[in-house]
């Protein structure tokens, strides 16, 4: 099977600072990472891969850096990575990213042949949109499969797949035809360690590097700012209610203070204490 | 390549001396469009919160508020109809066909395209559910338009354009985004985060009914089963009138328990803040927040938990918040009612038992 995993390389979320004064976030020192969810996608990849060999492609559009991310994944075991970078693509938002991402996988299908499927992950930690995936699909008339906990059947010569969907009020069966794109569910597998020859072999890989002319971008008014109808016009930091909280003095020990508290919630919410006696009954 | 892509709303528009006044091709786009998401034979309450969201913007704009509902006639598509007038909307496209009996994302994707194209809707907003979020990447990538995703708040500015408020990456940020030189303006929004509005009973308007030319032939995805969630005993979280969460201040993965139990005199249900889920400590449907769940409930108690914007979101909309937390500057404090610097390892258990003795002498009184 031929499959691509798209991947995007995101801050460390955990450890990311605002700057107190100018509202912007501060980058610098944040460590990065593969964002996680993309990770499910990338293991469900490799064990298709195991089963029906071929070959693990992974992508990603990002500044140069970005390589980095596509080197770890390597050393999971994909074959292959490949990076779309270009200053035109700064500022995009996920219809203008969906759109340089469709023209990458459209270029490296000339180099590798059409992928079955292409994953990507349920959503970023830091656009966390989720719309990156149903646009590539959109875009490349793929198959869309999201929030799939579970490949059931696939069938790579008939080019049908039977999925697991998680979907708001249950878990829907389908079953559909490849090239599908999919996204995986978090926790649906766990991500291997690489080989010994995998991290290898990662740490001397080339990786690819195009530029937008060389994915065939002509038009760089579909690109980066430009191509992204959305325009963020303010950041800024939430306001803090007019008046602080009450604060209820924790002296004289624990249960005067439960016993304060409790006072001070039904001072407020005189109806609240109806309902939780008429409702709280048989305990 | 998916070459059946439409011409489309604002590609033809020219970008120069755009932001100050309304381009004349925009000024088809009116009113004002919920799209209303209807599963097993009901519709989903997020829906009917957009509804009161979506009139009070349509009547800010001066446009009609429609609701848009697909899905097959045997599963009571006229009930929801009327639901869509009660909670505030004036108009309904309705589009009735067998092949939009289970959602699926390509029918419902070219349904949708076709209506906008049709009827050119200013905005357009989308619950961020499962369902939602499936088809709203793809429809805004069809009509080549601006989505934002999981909004917490929505206004219409000066310039008639849509200000759509989400919580953006690094733990204390709210951005708003526009969409300025597209239409329409598309927004998801997550369950919750808007109130319900009143419904008004026997309040009237119009079907607008749409026959989609649609054969099952061409549907390349096929829903073999459906297979129901029991009613989760965590479902109810999200509609709970009283829920008592927990932070990494709990700092063991025993100590849930104090707050289960208080939930549970309070005969109300539980949750916690995102690191407890990533420490397996607690399921991710008991998660509060920006990407877990948002609550409403009549009150809210959080004991240590710090009160970052992504569990702020999550939480504003509840009657009382009352905060638990060792550190005086938690940011909870700012937009906690009540507050106490108290160790909740404490004072849980002492609160659960000062609960339950008010109760008990109430309910004996009583
Ligand atoms: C994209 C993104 C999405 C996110 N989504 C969510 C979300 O949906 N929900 C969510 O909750 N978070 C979410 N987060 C994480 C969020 O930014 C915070 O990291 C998280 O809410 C912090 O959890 P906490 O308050 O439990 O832990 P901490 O930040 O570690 O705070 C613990 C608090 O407990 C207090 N404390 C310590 N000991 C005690 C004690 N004995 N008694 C009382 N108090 C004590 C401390 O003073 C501190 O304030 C998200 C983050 C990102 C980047
Ligand atoms: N710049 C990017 N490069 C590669 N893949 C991306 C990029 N941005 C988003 N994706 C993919 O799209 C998914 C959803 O992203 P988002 O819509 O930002 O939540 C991610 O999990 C990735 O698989």
């Amino acid at each position: 099977m031929r499959i691509f995993v798209c991947i995007k390389q995101v801050p460390d979320s955990a450890q990311i600072r605002v700057h107190p004064v100018t509202n912007t976030i501060m980058r610098q020192g944040v460590p990065t990472i593969i964002n996680p969810y993309d990770l499910f996608g990338l293991e469900e990849a490799l064990r298709l891969r195991d089963r029906f060999g071929g070959t693990v492609t992974v992508l990603t559009m990002g500044p140069p850096m970005a390589s980095e991310s596509l080197r770890k994944a390597l050393g999971y075991g994909a074959d292959r990575g490949l990076l779309l970078t270009d200053r035109f693509f700064a500022g995009s938002d996920t219809l203008a990213t969906s759109y340089a991402l469709a023209r990458l996988i459209e270029k490296a299908a000339e180099e590798e042949g059409m992928p079955q499927i292409v994953f990507c992950g349920k959503q970023t930690i830091d656009g966390d949109t989720a719309q990156v995936g149903p646009g590539i699909a959109q875009r490349l008339g793929l198959s869309q499969l999201t929030y799939v906990s579970a490949i059931d059947e696939i069938d790579p010569e008939k080019g049908s797949i039977t999925v697991r969907r998680r979907a708001d009020h249950g878990v829907q069966v389908l079953t559909s035809r490849l090239p599908a794109m999919i996204t995986m569910l978090e926790g649906s597998n766990h991500i291997r360690r690489g080989t010994q020859s995998d991290v290898l072999r990662a740490a001397q890989a080339k990786i690819t590097q195009w530029n937008a002319a060389a994915v065939g971008i002509t038009d760089l008014s579909l690109c980066g700012l430009r191509g992204s109808p959305t325009v963020v016009k303010r950041v800024f930091a939430p306001a803090a209610r007019s008046e602080k909280a009450d604060m209820i003095p924790a002296t004289g020990g624990g249960s005067a203070t439960a016993a304060a508290l409790i006072d001070a919630i039904f001072a407020r919410q005189p109806a609240l204490e109806e309902d939780l006696i008429s409702a709280a009954g048989g305990y | 390549m998916n070459t059946s892509q439409t011409p489309v709303a604002g590609a033809s528009g020219s970008r120069a001396g755009m932001k100050k006044e309304l381009p004349e091709h925009f000024r088809s786009y009116k009113h004002v469009w919920v799209f209303i998401e209807f599963e097993l034979g009901r519709i989903h309450p997020v829906s009917l919160e957009l509804l009161g969201e979506g009139r009070k913007l349509a009547d800010q704009l001066g446009v009609e508020l429609a609701g848009v509902l697909l899905g097959s006639g045997e599963h009571g598509l006229n009930d929801a109809t009327g639901s869509c007038f009660a909670y505030g909307a004036d108009l309904v496209y309705l589009v009735d066909h067998p092949v939009l009996a289970q959602y699926r994302n390509q029918p419902y994707t070219k349904v949708m395209t076709e209506l906008v194209l049709k009827y050119q809707p200013e905005i357009m907003l989308l619950g961020a559910t499962v369902l939602g979020r499936d088809l709203a990447g793809s429809v805004a990538t069809t009509l080549k338009t601006g989505l934002t995703a999981d909004c917490t708040e929505l206004a219409i500015d000066d310039e008639r354009s849509l200000a759509a408020t989400r919580p953006t990456f690094g733990g204390s940020l709210l951005c708003t985004i526009h969409t300025l030189n597209y239409r329409p303006q598309m927004a998801t929004i997550r369950p919750r985060v808007m109130a319900m509005p009143k419904p008004v009973e026997g309040r009237e308007g119009r079907v607008v009914p749409y026959t989609p030319d649609l054969q099952e032939d061409s549907i390349v995805t096929k829903v073999l089963s459906f297979l129901p969630d029991d009613a989760s005993e965590a479902s109810g979280l999200a509609f709970a009138d009283i829920v008592v969460a927990g932070g990494m201040g709990l700092r063991s993965e025993e100590n849930i328990q104090l707050v289960r139990k208080l939930a549970a005199v309070l005969g109300g249900d539980w949750g916690g803040s995102r690191p407890l889920v990533q420490k397996g400590w607690i399921g991710a449907d008991r998660q509060i927040g920006q990407t877990g769940k948002t609550i409403r409930p009549k009150l809210y108690i959080a004991a240590g938990i710090s009160g970052a914007i992504q569990h702020r979101v999550g939480v504003e909309g509840a009657d009382m918040i009352v905060a638990i937390n060792t550190d005086p500057n938690a940011p909870i404090f700012d937009f906690a009612h009540l507050g106490v610097v108290a160790d909740a390892v404490t004072l849980l258990p002492l609160l659960t038992e000062a609960f339950r003795q008010r109760l008990l002498v109430n309910r004996l009184a009583g």
